[in-house]
C-alpha cells in the first residue's frame, strides 16, 4: 500500500478572530462550538466532498484541558454532524499546531492512509490562558537546560532584539504599523471576509449577537501611539503590545486531499503541498526558528529562496519576522512577505494560527497567478519553526 | 381595580434584549431580539406584564431608529419562549383584569407583524403558548431541527392560544392542522409536536441544524431580504373550514358533551379566523380569555397541572428518601399477563437482573416468552437499540424455585387474588431473601396488615398497586400496613419514582383510591340500573363531566368478574355502601364481556339481563345520586386517612383514572357544583378566590 501522492490544500475557513477577555468577542463561547463551526462551513462550502469521505479530523490546541480537551478532532467531528465513522485526535505544537495537524495529514495522505482529511486548530486564551496548567520539570532550570526567559514568550522576542542589534524598536513599530495598514486594506479589498466563518455569540446582559470581523485590528494606530507603548518585559526594552500579536480567541479549519482523489471528487484545490520541515532552536530565541526550517524546506523542495514570491509569516513578535527577512536578505517592506497583514492585526489564537496563513496565502495565490511557490512559516514556543512550501494551483505558467 | 402587574408580582420577568447583527451578504444591520428569563433552561421563560412590557419597549426603541432593516426574535439557549406566566394568572380575580392580560399580549406580540420592516422568529428551542404565538406574530419563522417541544397547551389546561394563536395558526397551516394543534393534541395526553413536525406542517418557513443555527438562520434571513430566497405560503382560505369546524366539533361532542368551555371557545374562534380582520379576532380572542379566565373549568386545570407537576414529584407523607436501600435485583412471583407486564417495567426502567417465578414451566415459558416479544417489539419500532434489547432481554429470566431470590433487594407478588395464597408466597420467599428485602405486593384490595402478620419481618411488606396496562398507566397507590416501615416505604417510592410513575401514600384500607371510587360510582350507576332505570339513560347520565368513558364502558375496560369480585370484596367491608349487583352476577354467568358488542352498540341479551326492575330514576337522579355517592365516600376516607388530603384523592382520579382536568379530578368538581357540603377545598384553591 505505501505510496507517494500529491496532497493538495482544498479550502480553508476559520472564525473572525476575538480579543480574550471578559468582554471580548468569545467571552460566552465554547472553543469547541469555534472549530465545530469552522467544521460544518468547510463541509457546506464544498459539496462535492460527501462528509462520509473524511478519512480523520485532526485538531490542534496548546491547552488541551476543558473545551479544549476530550480528543478535540474526534469529540469535534461528533459535535459537527460528521458521520460516526469519521475519526479524529488532537494535536500540540503550540503556535504551530495547526500547521502541524496540516503537515501530520499530509504525510498520511501521501502514505495512502486518508484520501481527504480536515486539519484545523482553536485556542480561546481567554478561556484558557497561556501556561495554564503546565508544570515545567525542575530540571530545565536546575541543570540550565533553557535560559529563565525561555517560557516567558515577550522575553524571548526581547533576547532576539539583542541577537540582531540592527532590528530596532523603530523597525519593530514600523513592521507592526505597516500590518495594521495592509489588513485594513485587505479588509476594504473584501480579500479576508470570504473565507471567515460568522459566528454566534451570546452573553448573558448582551444576548446573542454575531462575529462577523476580526476584533483585534486597530486602523487608527499611529506610529506616535506604537512609541508610546509600554515595554512590559523589561525595563525601556523593545517589545510592546503593539508590535508583537495579541491574546486571542479564534478556530480554522481547512480540508487537506490527495490530488488524485480532489481530482475524483471535483473538488476544486488552490495550493499543492511542496515540501515541509520543522526545526529546533534555542527556546530563549524561539522566534529565529522559522530560519532553519525554512531553509531545509528550500531544500528539501530543491528551491531557493528567490523561487517565492509569497511569504505568510506568522507575526507573534515584529521583530522575529524582521530576523527572517535579514537572514533571507529581504527588505522590511517586500510585498511578498505577508500582503494582507498578519497576527499583529489579525491577532493569534496559538494553535490555530498554521491554518490562518494557509489560507490567506491560498487566497493570494488566487489573485497572483504570476506567483508559482508560497511558503507559510512560523516560530514556536520553547525553541522551534515550522515551514510549509506551497505550490500555486492557479499558476499560469503551468496552463 | 388592581394593576395587574400587581397579581405578578413574583413574575420572573422574561427580558427582551436587543443587540445589532450585521447580516452576512451586505444585508444590513439587523436588531436582534435574546427573549431571556435569566435563568437556565430547566426554568423556560414566560410572559407576565413584566416580560410583555419588557418586549414592547424593546419594540419601541427599535420602532425609533431608522437603520434597520429587520427584526428578529430568538431566546435563551433550548428554550425560545414557553407562554403565559400561570403563576400570576390563577390569582386573576376580576373580569376587567384578565381582559386587560389578554390585551396587552396582543398589543405587544401583533407588533411583530405590523413593522415597517419584516420580524424573523429564529426557533431555536421550546416553543409553547404565547411562546409559539410570539413566533407567528413574525413576518418569517426559522426553526431548529433539535426542538423537542412546540405546541399549544392551553386548551389542556382549559384556555385557549388568545395571543393571537388562534387567528394566526389557523391561516399559516390551514383549519385542520391548526385544529390538531390547538386542540385535538393538547386533549391527547397534552401531546406536543417536534421541530420537524412542525417545519413540515408549514409551521416555520426554514430548518437549520441546531449546531449552527442561528449563523444558518441569519444567513437565510439575509438571503430573503435580499431576494435570493422567496418564501412560498399556502392560501388556506379555499379550504372547507365549515366541514373541518363541524367534524371537530362532533369529536369534541363524543369526547367532552360540553364539560370544558375552552376547546369550544377555541373551534369557534378557528372558524372565525377564516374571515375576521386582525381587530376582530384579536378582540374576540380578548374576550374568550376573559371569559375563561374567569371560569373554574380554567382554576380546576390550574390545580391539576400543579398537582401533577409538583405534588406527584414531591409525594404527601413519603418518609425521607435518603432511607432508601438501593435495588439491585427485583424477583416477582407468578407469571401471569400482569407479572410479565411487571417484570418488564422494572428491566427497562431499573435495568437490574429481573426473575420470574412460578410453578409450572409452561407458565414461566410463557410469561418470560411475552417479555421477550414485548422487546424485540420496541426493538422493531426502534424505541430500543439492537445492544439494549440484548441487554434487556439477558435481564429477565425465569426460575421454578424461588431460591433465585437469594439475593434479590425487592420482591413483588403477582399471583392470585386470595389472603391465605398470597401469605404463604411471602412465607415461601422470607426462607429465601435476606433480612431486609422488601416484600411487595399488587393486591387490589386485600389487606396488607394481614397479609404480613405472621412473618419474621413483617416491616418489609409494603402495597405496589399499578393501574392497568402497567407500563402506561402513570399512577402507583403505595400502600403502607401497620408495620411497614419507613425504610421499606422509602425503598417503595425510590423504586416507583426509577419506574417513572407518580406515587402516592395510601393507608391499608379495602380497595385503596382509585379502586374504591370507581366501584362506588359504577355500584350507583349499576343500581339505578338495577331498580328499573334503561341502562342507556343511566350510562350517559354523567356525559356531562366529559369522563374519558361512560360507567358501563369502564365495567367492560375492566371485565365483569373483575368488578364482581371488586365489589364483593367491597361489601364485605362496607355492606351499607357497596350492594352487589344480581344483575351484574348473571351477566358474568352468561360470560358477557359487558352490556356493548364490539361495534358499541348495546347487546340486547346483555342489556335483558339487567331488565326488571320497577323504580326508574331520570338521568338527573342518577347523576346526582353517583356524585353524592362520591362525596361521601371521599369524605369518609378522609375521615379514615385513607391519604393525606383532598388533593390526594384528586390526583389519584387524574392519573388512576383519567378523570379531566377541567374536574380538578373529582373534589374541585364537587365543590363547584354544591354536591360536596361542606366544601373540600377552600375557594380559591381549584376555584376562582373568593
Amino acid at each position: 500500500m505505501p505510496s507517494s501522492r500529491d496532497v493538495v490544500f482544498v479550502d480553508g475557513v476559520r472564525t473572525p478572530f476575538g480579543k480574550s477577555g471578559p468582554k471580548g468577542l468569545y467571552a460566552g463561547t465554547r472553543a469547541d462550538d469555534l472549530v465545530v463551526r469552522v467544521i460544518r462551513e468547510l463541509i457546506r462550502r464544498n459539496p462535492n466532498l460527501p462528509p462520509d469521505r473524511v478519512d480523520e479530523v485532526a485538531i490542534a490546541a496548546t491547552t488541551q484541558i476543558g473545551d479544549q480537551g476530550l480528543t478535540l478532532g474526534r469529540s469535534a467531528a461528533i459535535l459537527a454532524g460528521l458521520p460516526k465513522s469519521v475519526p479524529g485526535y488532537s494535536i500540540d505544537r503550540m503556535c504551530a499546531g495547526a500547521m502541524t495537524a496540516v503537515t501530520s495529514l499530509a504525510g498520511g495522505i501521501a502514505f495512502g492512509a486518508y484520501d481527504v482529511a480536515i486539519a484545523g486548530g482553536v485556542e480561546h486564551m481567554g478561556r484558557h490562558p497561556m501556561g495554564e496548567g503546565v508544570d515545567p520539570n525542575p530540571r530545565f532550570l536546575a541543570e540550565q537546560l533553557v535560559d529563565g526567559s525561555a517560557l516567558v514568550m515577550g522575553m524571548t522576542a526581547e533576547n532576539l532584539h539583542d541577537r540582531y542589534p540592527s532590528i530596532t524598536k523603530d523597525r519593530a513599530d514600523a513592521f507592526a504599523l505597516a500590518s495594521q495598514e495592509k489588513v485594513a486594506k485587505a479588509y476594504s479589498d473584501g480579500r479576508i471576509q470570504p473565507d471567515l466563518v460568522p459566528m454566534a455569540t451570546r452573553s448573558a446582559e448582551g444576548g446573542w449577537g454575531l462575529a462577523t470581523v476580526d476584533e483585534a485590528p486597530r486602523p487608527s494606530t499611529t506610529l506616535d501611539g506604537l512609541g508610546a507603548l509600554k515595554t512590559p518585559f523589561r525595563p525601556h526594552g523593545r517589545v510592546t503590545a503593539g508590535n508583537a500579536s495579541g491574546i486571542n480567541d479564534g478556530a480554522t479549519g481547512c480540508i487537506v486531499a490527495a490530488s488524485e482523489v480532489a481530482e475524483e471528487l471535483g473538488l476544486a484545490p488552490k495550493m499543492r503541498l511542496v515540501s515541509y520541515a520543522f526545526a529546533g532552536v534555542d527556546p530563549e530565541v524561539m522566534g529565529v526558528g522559522p530560519i532553519p526550517s525554512t531553509e531545509r524546506a528550500l531544500r528539501l523542495a530543491g528551491l531557493s529562496v528567490s523561487d517565492i514570491g509569497l511569504f505568510e509569516i506568522n507575526e507573534a513578535f515584529a521583530v522575529q519576522v524582521l530576523a527572517f527577512l535579514e537572514h533571507f536578505g529581504i527588505a522590511d517592506d517586500d510585498a511578498r512577505v505577508n500582503p494582507y497583514g498578519g497576527a499583529i492585526a489579525f491577532g493569534h489564537p496559538l494553535a490555530s494560527s498554521g491554518v490562518r496563513l494557509m489560507t490567506q496565502l491560498a487566497r493570494e495565490f488566487g489573485e497572483r497567478p504570476d506567483v508559482r511557490y508560497g511558503v507559510t512559516t512560523m516560530c514556536v514556543g520553547l525553541g522551534m519553526g515550522g515551514t510549509v512550501i506551497w505550490e500555486n494551483l492557479s499558476w499560469e505558467g503551468k496552463k | 381595580m388592581t394593576d395587574i402587574k400587581e397579581l405578578f408580582a413574583d413574575e420572573v420577568v422574561t427580558k427582551a434584549i436587543t443587540r445589532d447583527v450585521e447580516l452576512p451578504y451586505g444585508a444590513g444591520t439587523m436588531a436582534l431580539i435574546t427573549l431571556d428569563n435569566g435563568l437556565d433552561h430547566t426554568k423556560p421563560s414566560t410572559f407576565g406584564p413584566g416580560g410583555l412590557t419588557s418586549l414592547g419597549e424593546a419594540l419601541d426603541a427599535i420602532s425609533a431608529r431608522g437603520d434597520v432593516v429587520a427584526v428578529g426574535v430568538i431566546g435563551k439557549p433550548f428554550i425560545f419562549a414557553v407562554g403565559a406566566d400561570l403563576n400570576g394568572a390563577a390569582l386573576v380575580s376580576e373580569r376587567d383584569q384578565a381582559l386587560r392580560i389578554g390585551k396587552l399580549g396582543h398589543d405587544v406580540f401583533r407588533r411583530l407583524g405590523e413593522l415597517d420592516v419584516p420580524s424573523f422568529a429564529f426557533v431555536n428551542g421550546a416553543a409553547m403558548g404565547g411562546g409559539l404565538e410570539v413566533a407567528l406574530h413574525c413576518t418569517y419563522r426559522t426553526i431548529s431541527s433539535g426542538v423537542p417541544a412546540v405546541a399549544t397547551p392551553e386548551c389542556f389546561l382549559g384556555l385557549v392560544p388568545g395571543w393571537g394563536g388562534t387567528q394566526l395558526l389557523p391561516r399559516l397551516i390551514g383549519p385542520a392542522a391548526a385544529i390538531k394543534l390547538i386542540i385535538e393534541n393538547p386533549l391527547s395526553q397534552n401531546r406536543m409536536i417536534k421541530g420537524r413536525d412542525a417545519f413540515a406542517s408549514g409551521i416555520a418557513d426554514a430548518m437549520f441544524e441546531p449546531a449552527d443555527f442561528l449563523e444558518e438562520s441569519l444567513r437565510w434571513a439575509a438571503r430573503v431580504l435580499r431576494g435570493d430566497v422567496s418564501v412560498s405560503r399556502t392560501d388556506h382560505t379555499a379550504d372547507d373550514w365549515s366541514k373541518t369546524v363541524a367534524d371537530a366539533r362532533f369529536l369534541l361532542d363524543m369526547k367532552l358533551h360540553g364539560a370544558s368551555p375552552a376547546p369550544y371557545r377555541a373551534l369557534d374562534l378557528i372558524e372565525l379566523a377564516r374571515t375576521a380582520s386582525r381587530d376582530e379576532g384579536f378582540d374576540a380572542e380578548d374576550q374568550a380569555l376573559a371569559d375563561l379566565l374567569m371560569g373554574d373549568e380554567l382554576r380546576a386545570g390550574l390545580y391539576s397541572f400543579d398537582l401533577v407537576q409538583r405534588r406527584a414529584k414531591k409525594p404527601a407523607g413519603a418518609p425521607e428518601a435518603a432511607l432508601a436501600r438501593k435495588v439491585t435485583k427485583v424477583g416477582v412471583v407468578g407469571a401471569g399477563l400482569m407479572a410479565s407486564q411487571m417484570a418488564l417495567l422494572f428491566a427497562r426502567r431499573l435495568e437490574v437482573p429481573v426473575v420470574l417465578t412460578d410453578l409450572d414451566q409452561a407458565r414461566l415459558d410463557k410469561g418470560v416468552g411475552y417479555v421477550h416479544a414485548e422487546i424485540a417489539k420496541l426493538l422493531g419500532k426502534g424505541r430500543v437499540s439492537a445492544d439494549q434489547a440484548n441487554r434487556l432481554k439477558a435481564l429477565v429470566t425465569g426460575s421454578l424455585t424461588k431460591d433465585a431470590f437469594a439475593d434479590a433487594d425487592f420482591v413483588i407478588e403477582a399471583v392470585f387474588e386470595d389472603l391465605a395464597v398470597k401469605r404463604r408466597v411471602f412465607a415461601e420467599v422470607e426462607e429465601v431473601v435476606s433480612a431486609e428485602c422488601v416484600l411487595a405486593t399488587n393486591t387490589s384490595s386485600l389487606s396488607l396488615t394481614e397479609m404480613a402478620s405472621g412473618l419474621r419481618h413483617p416491616e418489609r411488606v409494603v402495597g405496589f398497586h399499578f393501574f392497568n396496562p402497567v407500563a402506561v398507566m402513570p399512577l402507583l397507590e403505595i400502600i403502607r400496613g401497620a408495620e411497614t416501615d419507613d425504610a421499606t416505604l422509602a425503598t417503595a417510592f425510590s423504586v416507583g419514582r426509577s419506574l417513572k410513575k407518580s406515587s402516592v401514600l395510601v393507608k391499608d384500607a379495602p380497595a385503596f383510591v382509585v379502586n374504591r371510587l370507581l366501584t362506588r360510582f359504577m355500584g350507583e350507576v349499576i343500581g339505578a340500573v338495577d331498580e328499573g332505570t334503561p341502562l342507556e339513560v343511566a350510562d350517559h347520565a354523567l356525559d356531562g363531566l366529559g369522563l374519558p368513558m361512560t360507567p358501563f364502558t369502564l365495567l367492560q375496560l375492566v371485565g365483569p368478574a373483575v368488578a364482581l369480585h371488586v365489589a364483593e370484596t367491597m361489601h364485605e367491608a362496607f355492606p351499607s355502601r357497596y350492594s352487589v349487583s344480581e344483575n351484574l352476577a348473571k351477566l358474568v354467568a352468561a360470560g358477557k364481556p359487558g352490556v356493548y358488542a364490539p361495534d358499541f352498540s348495546l347487546d340486547a341479551e346483555a342489556v335483558a339481563l339487567f331488565s326488571g326492575g320497577t323504580s326508574p330514576s331520570t338521568a338527573e337522579e342518577v347523576r346526582l345520586r353517583a356524585l353524592r355517592a362520591l362525596a361521601e365516600e371521599i369524605r369518609l376516607m378522609l375521615d379514615e386517612g385513607v391519604v393525606a388530603a383532598a388533593q390526594d384523592i384528586d390526583l389519584c382520579m387524574v392519573l388512576g383514572a383519567g378523570w379531566p382536568f377541567h374536574l380538578g379530578g373529582i373534589t374541585p368538581y364537587l365543590d363547584r357544583t354544591g354536591i360536596s357540603d361542606p366544601r373540600f377545598l377552600a375557594p380559591g384553591v381549584a376555584s376562582l378566590p373568593a
